[in-house]
Formats: C-alpha cells, sequence, structure tokens
C-alpha cells in the first residue's frame, strides 16, 4: 500500500489493449492516483488501463473464475467474490471511488449492493443498461416479447440480468435509499457521455445510464 | 557420545547431506511460544539464483509437512526430483534467473535442521519427546534468523503450500515489514477439527507401533516404520481426490487377474498406497511427524486476536495473492476466502485465484498451467513495483521431471 510506485517494466506485463469504449468514458472520470474498486470487472480491462495510465491503486471484485484469473495475469489485484456478499467485508471508506459497470441488474440485491458502494467509496460510478429505452419499451410493445437489444444480448431465461431497471426507477431508488446523486448521465450509441437535462427523454432516448453517487 | 550405532549411522548420513548451514550458539537461542529457548540450533537451507547486490530480490520457500529443502535439484537421499521443480527454476514462475529463492528446513524437522532425532547436548542423548513442542510462528522465527543471516532485509516474497502456506500467512502476521509479498497457496489460517482428526490418526498409528518404544526408537536401535507408513498412508489420501483417485486406479486390480480372497494388495490403490507409506519410512523421522503435525494443529493465526482475523492483517503493507484449487477438501476454497474476506476487512492488497483441478490438495505440487500463470504473473507485478526485472514464463515440459507420484 502506501504511495503508487510507478511499474519500471510496464511493458513487461504485456500490451495495453484499447479500452472498450463505454469503459474509457468511465476511465476519463477517475482521478490520477485515487483508490479505486471495479466491481465485476471482468478480465480487468478498465483497472488495467486505470493503474497503467493514472497510478490508481486499483482493486477489483470478480465473480467469474476466467476474469480473475485473467485479471491476476494482468498483474492486478482482484479476487473472486460477488457484489451481493462480498462487499459488506470492505471498510468504510476504503475507496475513493468505486465503480459498477455493467453489473447492477446482475445482482441478487440491488438496493443493499447500493448502500453499500456509498459506504465503502467516497464516491461511487454506477452504470447499467436502460429498460426504459424507446426500442425496448417498443419491442414488448409491439412482439409482446422479452427485449434483446446490444445491452441486454441475451434471451430472458439465460440472461444474468434478474433486476432490470429504467434510469427512472434507479433515480427513484436512489432517492429512497438517500444516496445523492453528483453527476446523472446518459452514454449514448457512439458512447459519449451526456448530462441528463430532461428525465423524461434520457429515460426514452438513452440505451445506457450512467450515475456518479455519493452517500447522502 | 553417540548413544547407539544407529544414532551415529543416522548422524553421519545427515551430516553428509549438501546445503548450507547455520549454526546458533547458546548466545543466539531461538524463543519458542511454549517459553523454552532453544540452543543450540542447526538450520539446513538450500538457495538457488543469486541474491542481487541489494538483497531485494530474495523469495522465501516453505516447505509443507513432509517436504523439505530440496526444492529444485535430485534429492540427496531418494534421487528424485525436487518437490517443486516445475515452480522453481530458470524461466518458470519463481525464476532462478531473477530470483534468489532460500528454503529452511523447517525447525523439528529431520533433514539437517534440529528436530528431535539430533542430540540433547545437555544429555548426549537424542532428543525425543523431550524436544519442546513447536509451533509455526517457531518454524518462522527460526527462519528470519537464516534471513538476518543472508542479510536480507526485506523477503521480496514469502511462498508455500499447505503447511508452506501457513508458514508464509505467520511471516506476514509476525514480520510484515520484512516480506513485500505473500503467496500463500492451499493453506488455511487455522488447522480444523477434521485437519486435527486427520493428524491424530496417523500420530496414533505411530504411537502404536510397539517400535515406537515410547519415541525412544533410537536408544533401542528400533525404528516405527510400520506405524510411520500407516500414518503416510492415511495422509496420502487426505491429499488426493475422490477423482483422482478413481481417473488414476479405478477399481483396476494390481497384477491379477481375479480377486484374492485374502488381505494381499488386490486392488492397485492398496498397492499404490503400500509404496507411498513403505518409501516414506527411508526418509522421515516418526518424531519429527509427530511434532510437525502438531505444529500445524497448534496453528490459529486469529488466536491472540480474540478470533478476528482482520485485526491481525490491519494496516498491512503487504501484497497477498491466494490461491486454492477446486478438488482440495483438505485446505478447501472456504478456507482461503476466509482468508480474503479478512484482507479485504483490514484493508490489504489481496488477490485470490480458485484453479479448476481434480488433482486434489496435492495439485499445487502438479503440472497446473493456470496455477503457473497465476503464480509468474503475480511475481511478475511485484517485481516489476520494486525495481526488479520481469520475464516471460518458459514453458519447457522437458525441464523439469513430469513423472508426478508427489508428495506433500
Amino acid at each position: 500500500m502506501g504511495a503508487v510506485t510507478p511499474l519500471s517494466h510496464p511493458a513487461a506485463l504485456g500490451p495495453l489493449p484499447d479500452l472498450r469504449p463505454d469503459l474509457a468514458a468511465i476511465a476519463a472520470m477517475i482521478e490520477p492516483g485515487a483508490r479505486v474498486l471495479d466491481i465485476g470487472c471482468e478480465d480487468g480491462q478498465l483497472l488495467q488501463f486505470l493503474v497503467r495510465t493514472k497510478g490508481v491503486r486499483g482493486r477489483g471484485l470478480e465473480l467469474s473464475q476466467e476474469g480473475v484469473n485473467a485479471s491476476v495475469r494482468r498483474g492486478l489485484s482482484v479476487v473472486q467474490g460477488d457484489a451481493d456478499r462480498d462487499l459488506a467485508d470492505y471498510p468504510d471508506r476504503a475507496f475513493d471511488t468505486v465503480i459498477l459497470s455493467q453489473t447492477l441488474q446482475a445482482t441478487r440485491w440491488p438496493e443493499r449492493v447500493l448502500a453499500q458502494l456509498v459506504r465503502i467509496g467516497r464516491r461511487a460510478i454506477v452504470s447499467f443498461p436502460n429498460f426504459g429505452y424507446w426500442k425496448v419499451r417498443l419491442s414488448l410493445l409491439l412482439a409482446g416479447r422479452m427485449p434483446v437489444t446490444p445491452t441486454l444480448p441475451r434471451s430472458w431465461y439465460e440472461t444474468e440480468n434478474i433486476h432490470l431497471c429504467t434510469i427512472r426507477d434507479f433515480v427513484t431508488l436512489a432517492e429512497r435509499l438517500d444516496v445523492k446523486i453528483e453527476r446523472a448521465l446518459t452514454l449514448d450509441a457512439q458512447h459519449r457521455l451526456q448530462p441528463i437535462r430532461s428525465l423524461r427523454r434520457a429515460n426514452l432516448f438513452a440505451q445506457t445510464g450512467l450515475f456518479v453517487l455519493t452517500k447522502g | 557420545m553417540n548413544a547407539s550405532g544407529a544414532t551415529s549411522a543416522t548422524l553421519l548420513r545427515l551430516d553428509s547431506l549438501p546445503g548450507h548451514r547455520l549454526r546458533l550458539g547458546p548466545e543466539a537461542a531461538l524463543p519458542l511460544d511454549n517459553g523454552q529457548r532453544l540452543a543450540p540450533l542447526t538450520l539446513a537451507y538450500q538457495t538457488y539464483g543469486e541474491l542481487n547486490a541489494a538483497r531485494s530480490n530474495a523469495i522465501l520457500v516453505c516447505h509443507a509437512l513432509t517436504t523439505d529443502q530440496y526444492v529444485a535439484e535430485k534429492h540427496p537421499i531418494h534421487g528424485r526430483p525436487g518437490w517443486w521443480s516445475l515452480m522453481v527454476g530458470p524461466g518458470r514462475p519463481l525464476d532462478t534467473d531473477r530470483f534468489c529463492i532460500v528454503c529452511v528446513n523447517v525447525l523439528g524437522g529431520c533433514l539437517g535442521t534440529t528436530g528431535p532425532r539430533d542430540l540433547n547436548p545437555a544429555t548426549g542423548k537424542p532428543w525425543a519427546l523431550t524436544f519442546p513442542v513447536i509451533t509455526i510462528a517457531d518454524m518462522v522465527r527460526a527462519q528470519k534468523a537464516v534471513v538476518d543471516h543472508l542479510g536480507i532485509e526485506r523477503l521480496l516474497c514469502v511462498a508455500g503450500g499447505s503447511m508452506g502456506g501457513m508458514q508464509a500467512l505467520q511471516w506476514a502476521a509476525s514480520y510484515p515489514d520484512r516480506v513485500v509479498a505473500a503467496l500463500p497457496i492451499a493453506c488455511s489460517w487455522r488447522h480444523t477439527a477434521q485437519n486435527i482428526a486427520f493428524h491424530e490418526v496417523g500420530r496414533q498409528a505411530i504411537i502404536a507401533d510397539p517400535d515406537w518404544c515410547g519415541g525412544n526408537y533410537q536408544l533401542e536401535g528400533k525404528s516405527p516404520k510400520r506405524g510411520l507408513a500407516v500414518a503416510r498412508m492415511t495422509a496420502h489420501i487426505t491429499y488426493l481426490s475422490e477423482s483422482a483417485l478413481h481417473r488414476k486406479f479405478g477399481r483396476k486390480l494390481q497384477d491379477r487377474q481375479q480377486l484374492s480372497y485374502g488381505f494381499d494388495a488386490d486392488f492397485q490403490v492398496e498397492s499404490y498406497l503400500r509404496y507411498q507409506g513403505s518409501s516414506f519410512v527411508d526418509r522421515f523421522d516418526a518424531n519429527s511427524y509427530l511434532y510437525i503435525t502438531r505444529a500445524m494443529d497448534y496453528f490459529d493465526l486469529a488466536a491472540e486476536r480474540g478470533g478476528n482475523l482482520a485485526e491481525v492483517f490491519r494496516g498491512t503493507p503487504v501484497r497477498f495473492c491466494l490461491t486454492s484449487f477446486t478438488s482440495d477438501w483438505l485446505f478447501p476454497t472456504a478456507e482461503s476466502k476466509q482468508i480474503v474476506r479478512a484482507l479485504n476487512a483490514a484493508a490489504a492488497d489481496v488477490s485470490f485465484v480458485e484453479i479448476e483441478s481434480d488433482a486434489g490438495h496435492d495439485a499445487f505440487l502438479l503440472d497446473e498451467p493456470e496455477f503457473f500463470g497465476t503464480v509468474h504473473a503475480f511475481m511478475n507485478a511485484v517485481a516489476a513495483q520494486n525495481g526488479l526485472p520481469t520475464a516471460e514464463l518458459h514453458n519447457d515440459p522437458a525441464a523439469a521431471d513430469p513423472s508426478q507420484d508427489r508428495i506433500s
């Protein structure tokens, strides 16, 4: 722990691949040298980018064994675990930023997870697929079937997304939990971040919601 | 001064074992957890690779219950390759081209470090059961004497599986400022009731052997071979898994076409266990087995903190990487996860990987590419963070012996 030590031989730890655009949008919001926990870090792509380019003190939590192994192979500190159960183990304000990218909808207890996020992080960045997106609504309305879209690519019977919500649902939950929304954003199809000015419009036209939260 | 011919023959053979010796006199007596101070004391250790000028590239490998300091070379007694030849060597995860690997025969052991087989200078007789009961922390304290002797201010890493993993955890707990990283593998923070139970079966098998002679078999010129072999057979089962045993032996018969309707080794698995037992007694001392299993039983890292493991590691600067194996039922994944949970609560830097393997507890000694990849990546990250060179992993199966009836 202590101060961040720059990597002397970063190249030896493998090439730094291009960051997935939605992750790049999140990376742009992270301050250099911050303590970061990436929950559901998959193969560690975002964390590695943050460690290498911003010198963050990065930690990861990942459910899948393949993801954990891939992350450790990238030289990252990642443990196998799940957001529902294991966040309670971390002390208060252990991190400057806690990231939950495209994972909230796959948790068993989203409201407990949200409460944990703002407890263990000074701030939390949460992104999730917006179920209020017009194509989703239309698909349900016209076809009468659960939608399959680029952000929700799997059929209802095989998806890990068990708690889907709309942007409006999320805002309502945050209010109920007394979680403060510092920034409300959307991520458009070109992976650009846009501030939400009209909740009604965002809820209809955004595929992805992205919120910066703090403890209220 | 030697009490018998058998003793002198044993001592002669031990003195001729290759490797380094650190001898500590009464002025450097080792304080033990039981309150005694042990002196004089000999610590036998091996090194692989060169210590750099800054002495910053040392990795302490801690061996398991019945392995020893001959980590990565032909064993001087049984002649097989070192127990971690796949892990330690040039281009291997613990790379001897970049790191200096040190391994000390544990306190209470029987391959050069002082143990119950050695002579108690006060009596001129073997220590036997007058040897003090030792703990994992005592073993670590002894290792630290070697590390101090080598002038190593901070170990780059302490690595070990099974009892070696317990020692790695103990190092991090006892000397957090002397350890950069810890690699506890297939281990636990305290020995469980089930593990204590298996050890007790092994000890009782030794004690029940009439040739044990109340522990004084050296003076009597005897050796409790049958008891020690049974202890080994029992323990060996716990190192494997049902699926590994089935894959390897099934119900196949040994050198015969049909059942003998007797108590010969009809089945291959019986023959295998008998071989494991009988070959073990040639290289291990029965009293050492009692003492070292006891040390493992006594291990409970959180005992001094009222059972709160997180308190043990609060504020630790050590970087951890824990590994478990899916089919290990002796030190199952759940045990490692308890450590991870505590380290998270202590805001420690921790990685944890569970490796898919059907080889049981012994998987940490075998050719598990995913496991090697993890250790290699972790050591590269630790090396880079500490200004040491990183390297690619060389996967050269010919460089180490792949015949894998290994033992832990």
